[in-house]
């Protein structure tokens, strides 16, 4: 559907506004109790093995750091390829989350495997640079081969209220993820919850981001206090599923930063499952955003196999 | 897919053969059985003494002798250690507390453990601080304590019941006799032993097991001087007429019918959560349930369409199993009322609807159900049905909602969904109920004063006012 | 023969026993003049640490529910049980009061956190209101915390009085920072060990051993301070004056017995706030 066609106007920011404003509120309270409800589900023995295989589906094994080389992508990639190196029955994340400048590293050493190249583009993670330079920076990674591009909003337009410069950047930012020929790369739009603080902004900024054409939503850089949450990814799950019923769009979610343990990534498979539904329980419409997730499931899969608590020991950093 | 597996909590709680009564700090010898099953599978889970005029006596005579010896004694700060006492050892058995009552009540363990369990212990906690500061009661100083209270506590919620009723009791300095209702008796039999871990003087609670006659005579008692009961509105209207020119006071908890109103500006997504709280919480044994839904007119396909997608949701099976929404109804009869009154509610225009879910061989068992397009003269909008059963109404405007929402003989609870405080207040204003929730559903805190208006009953349990139940001015 | 292994009495700041910043102690002594133990002599460079810590505590606790807290506070009084003896010990040797004598006052300071325990969930059902005001308005009053209380514990009471300097300022959900008594001060930096071990957020409770002489003008007049306790000081009126600066409020010597095993809710009250609040009805 077409933009004006949701909003109902012509697009200004005056109808943009009055449309995000019209919104449901967001009771805090009760959306935190009903995250804490799903949040004691009870998760066991074939249920189990399934969630934290697809768990690792879903993970994009992230690194984003001053101090990445080559060779650190070289092995994280490594690392996602063979994930276990004593199980080949071990599934694979879903892709590999860098800066752009990595992008040909990752693709070189992860070759013909299947997972994606996803970079982070527009000026991450703070996002404040002159249009210019976030296009440029997008279409770079574009060019090297990212198969996923994971923007972030302009916060400072949002939150004084220019939800339509918000909305121009991340229709310019899809534009870029074009390709002459090929497939374009898919958008995902990182709202950094973190510092839109209440739960009616990011409400409407993933009303915003689906408007403008995300592709998937994203919670956060990880590069703040507070990233992803579970009543945070909840709201947004609440989100995408009334999205689908008014414009019949699959968009999908994707909470990153501070999910780390395997526990803790059930609880979300959970809140997908009882919010959105199992149509979203796929890699396609669900990604985890982590560096550290992917080894503390590990550890909890062979828990599983082996009925004996591991070590870190026993599984190798990346 | 993600279908999750069982994942049963561990049988914790074990219950002896038969039980008698708990009678000055003692069991007597079971006697005149009769079993109590466990209604999600009708497995017998023991053999309970079903109390006699006789048995009455001597619980109120044991009640009466600990009271004047030993009890009325004691200072204001000691009865709070006590009761201090018997909180800790409540969390330290919480886990088999919470086994014990799912068993024999069908409630899921997630509510028992997360709910009703630490929800009784709070209550023991919170009246205990009072037992040593009654002159801040609002009775003036050196207030009394009433004497022998006789309580009589329903099967919906067995010990939270009971703590609700013994806590403020004790903490006053008042003795007790306590009847379980016939159907859940093993958590109360389960709390004498804790009094008995807690060195509670004997005599000082008492329980007496059994059935309506039991609970007539130990209401009807000469020399009791408090009379204490929750149930349906129809028994407390006998026991109103029972002790009318006597001195006991009375403290009646009944039924009710209430209106869960959502308006256009709710928060719309835990407005759903709200109203389902509201009715399937407990399988809607809830006095307070909110069994009516009111909702604007302007949002009610959306929100009908939102909830029965929620409903869907629900999953209902095993008590015991830590992900069960909905157990299993409490017995036999509670669920041909259900259906009966369902029934009636069809024929007379109401549009039923429940999700599709595989009902268990064995126990009673209600699958949660809308009944939608229902008239204000409708049976299920006027009758209490105390299952998992929804009435949905719809209105125009807020006068209408108030004029709907007290169209009813009962008055004990209310609910209010809208981002607008100016609004909430005025509506709060106006409604005949006891209780009104806001953008929330069935809170419950031993801070906060509950019960109800009209035919819902009176008299409040819980906070200060709670405690003036079973106090008198001192001289 | 086996030789006992002696306590070393630190103070007790943020959660943690450290020694004094200044590096410098002082002797007490029992009720014979003989040495029992060298006590961390605090400076005024501790007050600023333990006010600090006071602070970055104090929104914390205010905010943990009062049920919480009241369960917190009745844990004070189980673990002070447990550790009757030693204290009864202590109590007995720096004051020359019989054992039996020691053991009631031991008594009594449990009682006295039972009852503060029981207080945490009924202030407002007994001094806050609904306000009938003359229009269409909802208007309540509550009671809250008024922040930072500095305070000092009676000279002449070991444990009992230094607790119900204490506990009347958390109870509700202010933090403090207090100075013992300074020749009994053994109690009081024991009850640290037992405030550590209760479930109480480090920095609630911050003590100070020393001399109260030289530390109530950094604490009086430090201006994160909200309230003061001026019951064990010298100079009270001179400290009065001091606090009106930053216009804190006061509770002058004597105005609350310390001994019993109840404490007093005008007391609780004095270190609180009355917040109002209006809202419009209609629809």
């Amino acid at each position: 559907m077409q933009a004006e066609e949701i909003v109902g106007s012509r697009l200004t920011n005056q109808s943009l506004s009055r449309w995000l404003h019209s919104l449901p509120g967001v009771d805090k309270v009760g959306l935190e109790a009903r995250a804490a409800s799903l949040a004691t589900r009870s998760i066991k023995t074939t249920s189990k093995v399934w969630g934290l295989d697809m768990a690792i589906k879903m993970m994009d094994l992230t690194t984003l750091e001053g101090m990445d080389t080559p060779q650190r992508v070289r092995s994280l990639c490594q690392k996602a390829m063979t994930p276990d190196m004593d199980d080949p029955e071990c599934p694979t994340p879903a892709a590999i989350c860098v800066y752009g400048d990595m992008v040909p590293h990752a693709k070189a050493a992860l070759g013909k495997s299947k997972i994606y190249v996803a970079a982070v583009a527009t000026a991450f993670p703070s996002g404040r640079a002159s249009m210019k330079v976030k296009l440029q920076d997008t279409k770079d990674a574009v060019a090297f081969g990212a198969d996923e591009i994971d923007m972030v909003i302009d916060r400072g337009a949002f939150l004084s209220g220019n939800y339509l410069e918000v909305f121009k950047q991340i229709q310019a930012v899809k534009q870029a993820c074009q390709r002459p020929k090929g497939k374009p790369a898919h958008l995902k739009v990182i709202l950094e919850t973190g510092e839109l603080q209440t739960y009616d902004n990011i409400r409407r900024a993933s009303y915003l981001a689906m408007l403008a054409g995300a592709d998937f939503i994203k919670t956060s850089t990880g590069k703040v206090t507070v990233n992803a949450t579970l009543p945070i990814t909840l709201l947004m799950l609440e989100a995408v599923r009334d999205w689908f019923d008014q414009t019949g769009e699959l968009i999908g979610v994707k909470p990153a930063g501070g999910i780390r343990t395997a526990k803790d990534a059930l609880k979300y498979l959970v809140v997908v499952k009882e919010t959105a539904g199992e149509r979203w329980l796929t890699p396609e419409l669900f990604r985890f955003g982590a560096s550290s997730l992917l080894n503390d499931v590990l550890m909890q899969r062979k828990k599983l196999l082996t009925k004996t608590y591991l070590g870190p020991d026993y599984v190798s950093v990346d | 897919m993600f279908d999750y597996a069982p994942a049963p909590e561990a049988k914790l709680a074990s219950f002896q053969k038969s039980y008698g009564h708990f009678i000055g700090g003692k069991f007597t010898k079971a006697a005149n059985l009769y079993p109590t099953i466990n209604p999600a599978s009708e497995e017998v889970l023991a053999q309970i003494s079903h109390g006699t005029a006789k048995d009455v006596d001597l619980a109120v005579k044991a009640a009466r002798s600990s009271y004047e010896k030993v009890w009325s004694k004691l200072s204001g700060a000691e009865r709070g250690k006590y009761l201090y006492r018997i909180a800790r050892i409540m969390q330290e058995r919480a886990r088999e507390l919470a086994v014990a009552e799912t068993l024999n009540n069908g409630k899921p363990i997630k509510e028992t453990r997360d709910f009703d369990v630490p929800t009784a212990v709070s209550w023991f906690f919170y009246y205990a601080g009072w037992a040593d500061k009654l002159d801040h009661a609002g009775l003036g100083h050196n207030p009394q304590a009433l004497g022998v209270a006789a309580q009589v506590v329903p099967w919906n919620f067995p010990l939270m019941m009971l703590a609700w009723k013994i806590a403020p009791a004790l903490a006053a300095g008042n003795t007790i006799v306590l009847k379980p209702s016939e159907t859940t008796p093993l958590s109360a039999l389960l709390f004498a032993e804790i009094c008995q871990q807690a060195e509670l003087p004997e005599g000082v609670v008492n329980i007496v097991t059994g059935f309506g006659d039991t609970g007539a005579a130990l209401v009807g008692h000469k020399d009791v001087n408090k009379v204490a009961f929750t149930g349906s509105t129809e028994v407390g209207k006998i026991i109103a007429k029972q002790v009318a020119g006597s001195n006991k006071k009375v403290t009646l908890e009944l039924g009710g019918k209430a209106a869960n109103i959502v308006f256009d500006d709710a928060p719309i997504d835990q407005a759903i959560e709200g109203v389902i709280n509201g009715i399937f919480f407990n399988q809607g044994h809830v006095c307070c349930a909110g069994s009516r839904l009111l909702i604007q007119e302007s949002i009610h396909d959306e929100f009908i369409k939102k909830l029965k997608r929620r409903m869907n949701t629900l999953r209902l099976g095993d008590p015991m199993d830590k992900n069960t929404d909905v157990g299993a109804i409490n017995s036999a009869d509670q669920l041909a009322k259900i259906k009966k009154l369902v029934k009636k509610g069809v024929s007379e225009g109401g549009e039923l609807w429940q999700p599709e879910c595989k009902i268990p061989r064995n126990g009673f068992w209600f699958a949660p159900a809308i009944v939608d397009n229902v008239s204000p003269a409708n049976t299920v909008a006027r009758e209490e049905i105390f299952g998992p059963v929804l009435s949905v109404i719809t209105f125009r405007t807020p006068a209408e909602a108030v004029t709907k929402a007290n169209n009813t003989e009962y008055g004990l609870s209310a609910g209010i969904w809208t981002e607008k405080g100016s609004k909430m207040l005025k509506l709060a204003d106006q409604l005949n109920a006891g209780v009104i929730w806001s953008n929330t559903f069935n809170q419950f805190d031993p801070t906060s004063p509950f019960g109800g208006f009209k035919e819902s009953g009176y008299g409040r349990e819980g906070g200060r006012q709670g405690l003036l139940s079973y106090l008198k001015a001192g001289k | 023969m086996r030789l006992d292994v002696k306590k070393t009495y630190k103070l007790f700041i943020a959660g943690k026993f450290p020694r004094s910043e200044s590096g410098r102690s002082y002797q007490v002594k029992d009720s014979k003049a003989n040495h029992v133990a060298n006590v961390a002599l605090a400076s005024r460079k501790d007050v600023r640490d333990a006010v600090q810590a006071a602070r970055a505590a104090q929104p914390g606790w205010a905010g943990a529910s009062a049920y919480n807290r009241g369960q917190v506070l009745y844990r004070i009084a189980e673990m002070l049980e447990g550790r009757r003896e030693q204290f009864v010990s202590e109590i007995s040797s720096l004051t020359g009061k019989t054992q039996k004598q020691a053991d009631a006052e031991v008594s009594a300071a449990i009682d006295s956190w039972v009852w503060h325990a029981g207080w945490t969930d009924k202030i407002d059902s007994v001094a806050g209101s609904m306000n009938p005001v003359a229009g269409p308005y909802f208007n309540i009053s509550t009671n809250q915390p008024t922040g930072v209380v500095g305070a000092f514990a009676p000279q002449g009471s070991a444990l009992v009085g230094f607790v119900n300097t204490i506990a009347p300022a958390i109870v509700s959900g202010n933090t403090v920072v207090v100075v013992t008594s300074e020749h009994l001060s053994l109690p009081a930096l024991t009850l640290g060990e037992v405030l550590a071990t209760s479930d109480l957020p480090g920095g609630v409770v911050n003590i100070l051993s020393g001399k109260e002489a030289e530390l109530s003008s950094w604490l009086v007049g430090h201006m994160d301070v909200n309230a003061v306790d001026l019951e064990g000081t010298s100079n009270p009126t001179e400290l009065e004056i001091s606090a009106a600066n930053t216009v804190k409020r006061v509770i002058r010597p004597g105005t609350y017995l310390r001994e019993g095993s109840k404490g007093n809710l005008q007391h609780i009250l004095d270190l609180m706030e009355v917040k109002t609040v209006w809202h419009p009805k209609g629809h």
